[in-house]
């Protein structure tokens, strides 16, 4: 002990302080163990753990409002909604220039589709809308063309609009297209913008430029011989709304610039067109204010609207609250699926306990064979023990058959037996059975006997003996297998389809119906996030009170 | 001489597949997705065998995942993925799928067969080309069938779509399918609204809420169902004795398995089903998929389908062609849902209604379920 402190740090055989060689060989262990759990671990990581926390983290994503209307939701914060009254023009003339991007990139129907999980009717007002942009564009594009026909080709625009510059707005743009189709838009477009036009006519050059990187690098088409979309004379025809840049497109000398000036030589031509009016013309649920109430509320990257709508809430002007009494549905499946696998893991307790106690106490040939019978079913399809239920709990099936027969049952009053909580609580407490048999199995036949005949021939009555000595042996058996079963009933959801009809169907059949049929994958990923929660906190409340220890699956 | 007749055959068969797509080296391996069963073994039948028995080389896997198409297409995109060619979806997925950019837009003048006559392969499909991806295939119907044995005593059997709603007249469970479609148009039918105005109805909240009403007066007697196999088996049970399913079923268990079930046509919902494109597919399979889609759909091979199984084949030009069944040797031309004397009263499926008001709706339904 005094050895470190008066001659310094014990010293291993090759004079290394003993501590850093110490720390070394275990290090060295440690990273030996890790080795040889690494394959598994990484394996576990890339199946499992990574794609459940992908799939999870879907119920607050929520970038596609913002990613394909960026500059129309931008607009859209200084609308108030509780005005009543659709917001106006500069938002509207901002969806267009976006809708118009999207609608060629086909992704308005997407963003149709996702806000009309909110808000009934956006699906097809996208849909439609985006079809239609093409017209609004022409309003401009068919004057233009006539007062200065160089511009109806796509030589002269490219002329027009090359130049020389830092390229800034360009790179701009194919941000926003990038943000609204990830990795798509890389490359060289092949176009440099002209500063000076850039700086003249803003819109019209923020227009050009989403067209050409759509068309080179989407498309892979010449930019320099295409004729640009509908919405760059559109925009075009807004740049010149401006007296300011009229003056200056006439004091303008650089390529083309002679088409630009006949086109301001005849301003009158253009039309006076409100984008307001022309959505409004397209489908007039643009000017509903609750089209665009929906679209405020969703346009930041992250929301927890799916959560809300998961607890039968919504996000309103106000904030959160309830839904319609007529459309709440998921707390009481929620409620429904914890009680009905409380009552299954509960029918198990009291099914597979006699069961595995006669497993653990018979000689061993006839146990067995009683365990055959209890693995066979367990080795057999689901569905096939699932479908064989239904054959026997349906109302001409097997078991009222026989009741009838039997006389126990009026012909007229058979038994409703499925398509009912019923059925899936009879099927389930079936299929899981085992789940908690072996367990018990297990730790009962840890249990000496002698136990049993040491309280008897002390005195005590079989049923004492049974609830003092043998019961509280076999409680870490009970836990190991509710926990199992309980859980295992939670996530069940191919039987209570088959059996449950209408009250006897968990949240996982709402969750499988979000995942498959209404793509609402972040309310599906919501609903199982909660559902994750809540049995992590059963986990953590069952570990307080019965104690995590207490529970084996064997000796 | 025989030589050239071989040579010229062949050339024949490259113009035809040249219509198709312009150029470039075709994949030999092709993965359809189905729907399984009797359906899939008509397009087998009708389409598969006579494509691989012309085209040397070429295999075909079947996947039964029609089902779910949507859900794992879509999957499948995100991955980056696509293992699959050509996938048989209803329409109303198929718009889905297109809003969702998950299918490849189609040019039906370009890239399928025109009729026998020179018709446009647009105009031979007329208004079953629903939205920009969608290839028709077959017409068919949700409809009911009934037990004849369980009719009573002294009525006639139920001819009108509100014998279903009539529990006092026939008396008995009804199987309907555990999602809004189809069965609330009928209850809004059967409540006095007229054909026209269903819709116009439904997009109200009175609307839902007056065909909810009118589907609580039997919701005690309903057994709801999800598979499409379900109503027969609850028939041939005797679980109920009306129920919804599609035609081809019940063609299948009265015809093919002698139940004692009938056929009740009025206002029955014609649906479409029909082929995809997956978008983003490698050159060389796109090519082998449009080649095999413009051979599936043409004129005689949709005729020839309706052989194996009793729904009504998508073009106008097809027709004329339905003969007789493959093996039960029986007219197929009047189990068609299309057939004038079935066709008296029918609805067409609103893919653009549902595709806005299913999400709305089918909450409240669930919700009205679960209560």
């Amino acid at each position: 002990m005094s050895d470190t402190t008066s001659s310094g740090p014990m010293l291993a055989a090759d004079g290394t302080p003993l501590k850093t060689s110490l720390a070394r060989a275990l290090r060295r262990q440690k990273i030996r163990a890790l080795a040889l759990i690494a394959p598994l671990l990484l394996f576990v990581m890339i199946t499992f753990i990574i794609p459940i926390a992908t799939m999870l983290f879907r119920s607050v994503e929520n970038q596609i409002v913002s990613a394909t209307l960026p500059e129309a939701t931008a607009a859209l914060q200084a609308w108030d909604q509780t005005s009543g009254e659709a917001p106006s023009e500069d938002v509207f003339q901002a969806l267009f220039f976006d809708l118009f991007k999207a609608a060629e990139a086909k992704e308005h129907t997407k963003l149709g589709t996702r806000l009309n999980y909110e808000q009934t009717g956006t699906s097809s007002l996208f849909r439609t809308s985006g079809r239609n942009l093409d017209d609004v564009g022409e309003e401009w594009q068919d004057p233009i063309e006539d007062i200065a026909p160089a511009l109806e080709d796509g030589e002269t625009w490219y002329a027009m609009m090359s130049g020389t510059g830092s390229n800034d707005l360009l790179e701009a743009r194919r941000a926003l297209w990038n943000d609204m189709v990830p990795d798509t838009f890389n490359g060289d477009v092949g176009l440099t913008l002209s500063d000076e036009i850039a700086g003249m006519l803003p819109l019209t050059a923020a227009a050009y430029s989403d067209w050409a990187i759509f068309e080179a690098l989407e498309e892979e088409r010449d930019i320099s011989t295409r004729d640009p979309w509908e919405a760059v004379y559109a925009a075009l025809g807004l740049d010149l709304r401006n007296p300011e840049t009229v003056a200056a497109v006439n004091a303008y000398s650089g390529p083309h610039a002679e088409d630009l000036q006949l086109v301001t030589a005849n301003l009158d031509q253009m039309p006076d067109l409100m984008f307001r009016d022309a959505f409004a013309d397209l489908d007039e649920d643009w000017l509903d204010p609750e089209v665009w109430q929906t679209i405020k509320i969703y346009s930041p990257d992250y929301t927890s609207g799916y959560f809300l709508n998961a607890i039968d809430m919504e996000k309103g002007p106000d904030g959160a609250q309830m839904r319609p009494e007529n459309q709440q549905i998921y707390i009481t499946l929620f409620i429904r699926t914890l009680w009905m696998s409380l009552v299954i893991t509960g029918s198990c307790i009291l099914l597979g306990y006699p069961v595995a106690w006669l497993l653990a106490n018979l000689p061993l040939r006839t146990a067995n064979v009683l365990m055959i019978l209890v693995l066979l079913p367990f080795w057999t399809s689901l569905l096939v023990r699932t479908s064989a239920w239904k054959v026997l709990l349906q109302q001409q099936g097997v078991i009222n058959e026989i009741l009838v027969w039997l006389g126990f049952v009026d012909d007229a009053n058979r038994l409703i037996l499925m398509n009912n909580a019923t059925g899936t609580v009879i099927a389930m407490t079936h299929i899981l059975l085992p789940f908690m048999i072996l367990p018990l199995y297990s730790v009962m036949k840890t249990i000496p006997p002698s136990y049993l005949r040491a309280a008897k021939s002390l005195g005590a009555t079989n049923w004492t003996a049974f609830w003092r000595v043998y019961f509280p042996q076999s409680v870490p058996g009970i836990g190991a297998g509710s926990i199992l079963v309980f859980i295992l009933s939670i996530g069940y959801y191919i039987t209570p389809e088959i059996v449950g009809g209408t009250d006897g169907v968990f949240i996982s059949n709402r969750i499988a119906y979000h995942i498959s049929s209404s793509l609402n994958w972040g309310l599906a990923a919501a609903l199982g996030t909660i559902l994750l929660a809540v049995v992590l906190v059963l986990y953590w409340l069952y570990d307080r009170i019965v104690g995590i220890d207490n529970v084996k699956l064997g000796g | 001489m025989k030589k050239t007749k071989i040579v010229s055959a062949v050339s024949v068969l490259g113009l035809t597949a040249g219509l198709a797509h312009a150029d470039g080296h075709m994949a030999n391996d092709m993965t359809l997705v189905s729907w399984g069963g009797a359906y899939q073994q008509s397009q087998i039948s009708a389409y598969t065998d006579p494509y691989t028995a012309m085209n040397d080389g070429v295999t075909v896997t079947w996947d039964e995942s029609s089902a779910e198409a949507v859900a794992k297409l879509r999957a499948m995109n995100e991955a980056g993925n696509i293992t699959w060619d050509v996938v048989d979806v209803v329409a109303a997925d198929a718009l889905r799928l297109c809003d969702e950019g998950l299918a490849m837009e189609i040019d039906a003048d370009e890239q399928l067969a025109p009729a026998p006559d020179g018709t446009s392969a647009e105009d031979d499909f007329g208004d079953l080309l629903v939205g920009d991806c969608f290839i028709p295939q077959i017409v068919y119907s949700t409809t009911f069938g009934y037990r004849t044995d369980m009719v009573p005593e002294g009525v006639e059997a139920p001819n009108d779509i509100c014998d279903v709603f009539d529990l006092e007249t026939y008396p008995g469970m009804r199987a309907l399918e555990k999602r809004p479609i189809n069965n609330v148009e009928w209850a809004l039918l059967c409540d006095g609204v007229a054909k026209e105005d269903v819709y116009d109805v439904l997009a109200t909240e009175e609307g839902q809420e007056q065909a909810l009403a009118k589907l609580d007066t039997i919701k005690d007697s309903v057994i709801w169902w999800s598979a499409g196999a379900d109503t027969p088996q609850l028939l041939a049970d005797g679980e109920v004795f009306i129920g919804s399913t599609y035609n081809g079923r019940l063609f299948a268990a009265i015809e093919e398995q002698g139940q004692p079930i009938g056929m009740m046509w009025d206002a029955q919902v014609f649906d479409l089903d029909g082929w995809i494109i997956p978008e983003g597919l490698p050159e060389d399979r796109l090519a082998r998929a449009l080649d095999f889609v413009y051979f599936a759909t043409d004129t005689q091979r949709l005729a020839d389908q309706a052989k194996y199984i009793s729904y009504g084949p998508a073009r106008l030009s097809s027709a004329p062609l339905v003969g007789q069944h493959a093996t039960l040797g029986i007219d197929m031309a009047q189990h068609m849902p299309t057939d004038p004397e079935n066709a008296k009263n029918t609805f067409l499926y609103n893919y653009e209604f549902w595709a806005d008001y299913r999400d709305d709706i089918d909450a409240k339904f669930q919700a009205w379920l679960a209560q």
